[in-house]
């Protein structure tokens, strides 16, 4: 089966980026290397192809009562101009996907999914969704670019000749670039500064290519996407989140504070495992699959996501654990190679992350 | 691609010897650290072990993977480049120079290996 291509694939290719199959898509894994990619992101700005992502529009009368009974988040607090982060539950709780709600008008709304996620989604929407309420797929027509770092509200500012200063964490505004339309929304996957920016599929290279020429701006592939969300306390769907599992052994139960009746509500709450965030000294590192134990005891739990952390020098993981036994501050790690010590640590993993920096 | 260098021994699973008299030291080759990336471990034997060619003698590590170590030739550790401990990358920046691995003494003479010709050849095949 061949894989999808972003607009920017054949940029990537031509740039030398290591290039391999993502959720049915061809997307960039890394281009000059993971470490510097990433230690770029923190310094400075990454520049991310997420054109994969799927964004669907939800729109007509009764679209803000009935997207409130069909995903977690709180619609009643959320103002236009504002989105927010939630989940879309099965009717046991379970996870289908994770997902970002924006709010641009009473009942006009955009709901950014999981590329692999992405179909199961839409027939759970149109499913839940009444008949008057129209569920439009945008994917197709819509590029999604993340610029993520520090220095990248003065790199879109230079850029597009606008003040982004005023755009508060979480919120997004319409715009242009180049006369076309442009959505610029201060969120991310990075734990650094950044926006998530929407545009036409057709204008992504020249977007794209317009940013770079900035020279505080680098490329970033998948892998330091994958280390930079790690040390952030992100979870990634498919590995820290599942339809088996609820938000609230996530540790996010305490976000669900939408009063609608939504689909999975109950169940929702339900914990027999609980995710818990792991620090191991040492470089060796724990990944997907391996098992969790308490040291010289029983198997209690799986590692759902491991990596060296390149800002922090050691190694971090999250990991599913038998509730009675998440209290536990010490683990062990039974990789294929080694058996590692395991401390259970806050989120997040990394703490100096500008994501929320106020900037005015 | 990578540009293996003239004079020394390479093995289908991308470790290189550099035969010295009664001696070899071995490492990984810049398309096995290629297809790697950034290397952030990497687990070696201690002087005095034993390496058998075709086994498995350690580990390397790096952001996305992890992979073992197969020796290309028999014989006794004499010494191992501690400086990987706190210094993976210099698998990744130099793999045929500050980047080796182990010296050993040899127990027999090295077999099955690929002169730098034949091994291009062999990585152009696994390349895609």
């Amino acid at each position: 089966m061949s894989e999808l291509r972003t607009p920017l694939t054949a940029w990537h290719e031509a740039h030398g980026a290591k290039m391999a199959p993502f959720a049915g898509w061809l997307m960039p894994i890394q281009y000059e290397g993971i470490l510097i990619e990433h230690q770029h992101t923190r310094q400075h700005a990454g520049l991310f192809d997420i054109c994969h992502m799927g964004e669907f529009r939800i729109e007509g009368p009764g679209a803000d009562a009935a997207l409130s009974r069909a995903v977690s988040h709180n619609l009643a607090t959320l103002a236009p101009g504002r989105c927010r982060y939630g989940f879309l539950l099965n009717a046991e709780g379970g996870v289908l996907d994770d997902c970002i709600v924006y709010r641009f008008g009473p009942d006009a709304f955009m709901i950014v999914v999981n590329a692999a996620c992405a179909a199961g989604d839409f027939a759970a929407l149109r499913e839940r969704l009444p008949q008057g309420v129209a569920l439009t797929d945008l994917s197709a027509a819509t590029a999604k670019i993340d610029l993520q770092g520090p220095e990248s509200v003065d790199v879109l500012e230079a850029l597009l000749k606008e003040n982004f200063h005023d755009l508060p964490y979480f919120g997004f505004r319409e715009t242009s670039f180049d006369g076309s339309s442009l959505l610029v929304s201060r969120t991310g996957y990075t734990g650094e500064l950044g926006f998530e920016l929407y545009l036409p599929w057709d204008r992504a290279e020249a977007f794209w290519t317009a940013l770079l020429k900035d020279e505080r701006v680098k490329p970033v592939g998948l892998g330091a996407r994958d280390t930079l969300r790690l040390e952030a306390g992100l979870p990634l769907y498919g590995h820290d989140l599942d339809d088996k599992h609820s938000p609230a052994e996530a540790g996010m139960g305490r976000m669900l504070t939408s009063t609608a009746d939504y689909v999975g509500k109950e169940g929702a709450q339900r914990v027999r495992e609980m995710l818990v965030a792991l620090r191991i000294e040492g470089r060796r590192a724990a990944r997907h699959g391996d098992v969790l134990a308490l040291p010289g005891g029983p198997e209690v739990g799986r590692v759902t996501s491991g990596s060296f952390a390149p800002s922090l020098g050691c190694v971090i993981a999250f990991a599913w654990v038998d509730a009675a036994q998440a209290g536990h501050e010490d683990f062990v790690v039974r990789t294929a190679r080694s058996e590692l010590a395991a401390r259970r640590v806050e989120l997040p993993f990394y703490k100096d992350g500008t994501a929320r920096k106020k900037l005015q | 691609m990578s540009n293996a260098p003239a004079g020394i021994l390479y093995s289908k699973s991308h470790e290189w010897a550099r035969l010295e008299g009664d001696q070899a030291v071995i490492g990984i080759t810049a398309f096995a650290q290629e297809s790697l990336g950034d290397i952030t471990y990497v687990e070696l034997p201690q002087a005095g072990d034993t390496l058998a060619a075709d086994k498995e003698f350690g580990s390397v590590e790096s952001v996305k993977a992890a992979s073992d170590l197969i020796s290309p030739v028999d014989g006794e550790v004499l010494e191992v480049n501690t400086a990987l401990e706190d210094a993976p990358e210099k698998c990744n920046s130099d793999p045929y120079g500050e980047g080796w691995l182990v010296r050993v003494k040899l127990s027999g003479k090295p077999e099955g290996l690929m002169d730098a010709a034949a091994y291009e050849a062999f990585c152009a095949t696994e390349a895609h």
